[in-house]
């Protein structure tokens, strides 16, 4: 089962909310069989998930745990199916 | 008969089953399958059990530099810090956190009803910043004299209130960070992030914008909290352990280790117990939060979310930077004035500094470019190291604790309601009934 790990500094607020959204955006894609949870930097290791989503200013940060994408903002739903998209058909 | 009447005394006396109870509750009523009803309550309240397991360890870090910083500098060292006072107040032969799983559940339905039928359309989805608020009314109002169902449903109105009231101080200035009216700021230092809007607007004019600069990004390290606190404690502690001397250290302390060791190893141990109680928060909010968000995406479709700080991070992020190290220069200028004239003494903590200084200079590059930025994470830093005085008053005993809560909403809240309260506990009840009626009477007015 793959597994994509929403990240922010205190792994509560804004990961969380980011969170909630890909699973939305996965809802209205029709991939229910991907694990999605949220936590903070420094909880982060290397392969903890296929695919990491956090915010664009720390994005650089977290490159070297594995495949990271960055958003510039959180709630948009465009942006984080562009990036789902390229995460599934890729 | 007696065991049936302490089984249930036992139950609503425990914060922990109290909240596994509301969240059952709630995932009973969502009709969620029997497989996440097990998960989610388990987990909400595992997550409590975690939460006061963190305070363990991070309290007796907390005494012990409480204790080298009185013989160190003859004052009382407080180190603001959210989550240390929460876990605190949540573990203290928990008649706080009882009120405090009450008055959240109030606060959230008072919030969504705020929504529905008054102009304050917004959610707050930061569920962290609930919880600590709730616990900060639940002690306010317990030292008041407030217990029972009175203390709940006022406690939960004016945790309502706050939900609404502090996103739309913020609006103003939030819909000029993110260009579109869409999002709120949701973070409760709300008040310093709209003096920070102020100041930019004044000092501001024609100052270019933070991001039009090359600016190192080697600091979002410190964006790592358990980083962060860890440093910050450790220059801390390092710096009192010299002061109060080894002789202090080995002989009235009674600790047999070398005093550097013993401060090194006591600054990672707050930070360790910081980690555990963000973990155990972690597990409280996870089920709730997306209940909330269900709930009030059905009542209240139009709402805007009000949502954490570091939403509006991207939107400048060298104003981010900039914003930290200014306010964190405030509050060290802060201290050092406290530290002249007073016997308490804010120490800068090094989340609040990183998280309101960074959102209160993108705030003011908004609205006042860099100039704006500096001037206004500056203002944030030196308002957040004096207003907690204000706040430790009204805590009562929690108040003598060598942390307390960092971020100005906080304050603003407990200040207020705590001399509101001094006049009596029927007085406040009837000052947040009527706030809280006034914007519902209103809204439902202009609708008819």
């Amino acid at each position: 089962m793959k597994k994509i790990v929403c990240i922010c500094g205190n792994g509560l607020g804004s990961s969380f909310l980011l969170e909630m959204n890909v699973k939305a955006v996965l809802k209205d894609l029709n991939r229910t069989d991907i694990e999605v949870e949220h936590s903070d930097m420094g909880s982060a290791y290397k392969g903890m998930a296929n695919l990491i989503i956090c915010a664009n200013d720390l994005k650089d940060n977290l490159t070297r745990f594995g495949n990271t994408a960055g958003l510039n903002n959180i709630m948009s739903k465009s942006e984080i199916k562009t990036i789902l998209e390229d995460f599934l058909n890729g | 008969m007696s065991s049936v009447i302490q089984f249930i005394s036992n139950l609503f006396g425990s914060p922990a089953l109290l909240l596994g109870l509301i969240v059952l509750i709630g995932l009973l009523l969502q009709a969620k399958p029997a497989s996440e009803v097990v998960r989610g309550t388990l987990k909400a309240i595992l997550g409590f059990v975690i939460l006061g397991a963190g305070a363990g360890v991070l309290i007796g870090a907390l005494e012990h530099f409480g204790t080298l910083f009185q013989e160190a500098f003859n004052a009382q060292g407080i180190v603001p810090n959210n989550e240390a006072i929460v876990a605190k107040a949540l573990d203290s032969s928990g008649e706080f956190a009882s009120a405090t799983a009450f008055i959240m559940v109030i606060g959230m339905a008072c919030n969504i009803i705020l929504a529905r039928f008054s102009r304050f359309k917004y959610v707050f989805l930061t569920g962290h910043h609930t919880l600590f608020m709730a616990a900060l009314i639940s002690v306010v109002t317990g030292v008041a004299g407030l217990t029972g169902l009175l203390q709940y449903v006022v406690g939960g109105m004016a945790l309502g209130l706050t939900m609404v009231l502090f996103p739309a101080l913020g609006q103003k200035y939030m819909s000029k960070v993110t260009g579109s009216d869409d999002l709120a700021i949701g973070h409760f230092s709300t008040t310093t992030y709209w003096l920070s809007g102020f100041v930019g607007k004044l000092v501001g004019k024609n100052s270019k914008s933070t991001e039009e600069m090359n600016f190192p990004k080697g600091l979002s390290f410190l964006r790592d909290s358990s980083v962060a606190v860890s440093l910050t404690m450790l220059l801390m502690f390092l710096v009192v352990t010299i002061v109060a001397g080894p002789q202090f250290v080995s002989e009235t302390m009674g600790i047999g280790d070398n005093y550097i060791i013993f401060a090194f190893m006591q600054s990672l141990t707050f930070a360790a117990g910081v980690y555990i109680v963000l973990q155990g928060v972690r597990m409280v909010i996870s089920e709730i939060v997306p209940a909330f968000k269900g709930w009030s995406d059905k009542i209240v479709p139009d709402a805007k979310p009000a949502l954490d700080c570091p939403v509006v991070f991207p939107y400048a992020p060298n104003a981010v930077v900039i914003g930290f190290l200014v306010s964190f220069v405030g509050g060290i200028i802060g201290m050092l004035i406290l530290a002249a004239v007073g016997d308490i003494v804010i120490l800068p903590g090094v989340i609040p500094h990183f998280f309101l200084g960074a959102t209160a200079a993108v705030f003011g590059n908004a609205t006042g470019g860099r100039r704006g930025a500096v001037i206004g994470a500056f203002v944030n830093g030196i308002a957040i190291s004096f207003l907690p005085l204000l706040l430790l008053p009204v805590l009562g005993n929690l108040g003598l604790e060598n942390t307390t809560f960092g971020d100005a909403d906080f304050v603003v809240v407990g200040a207020v309601i705590g001399v509101i309260a001094a006049w009596g506990k029927w007085v406040i009840a009837a000052v947040v009934a009527v706030l809280f009626a006034l914007p519902i009477v209103e809204g439902v007015l202009r609708k008819a």
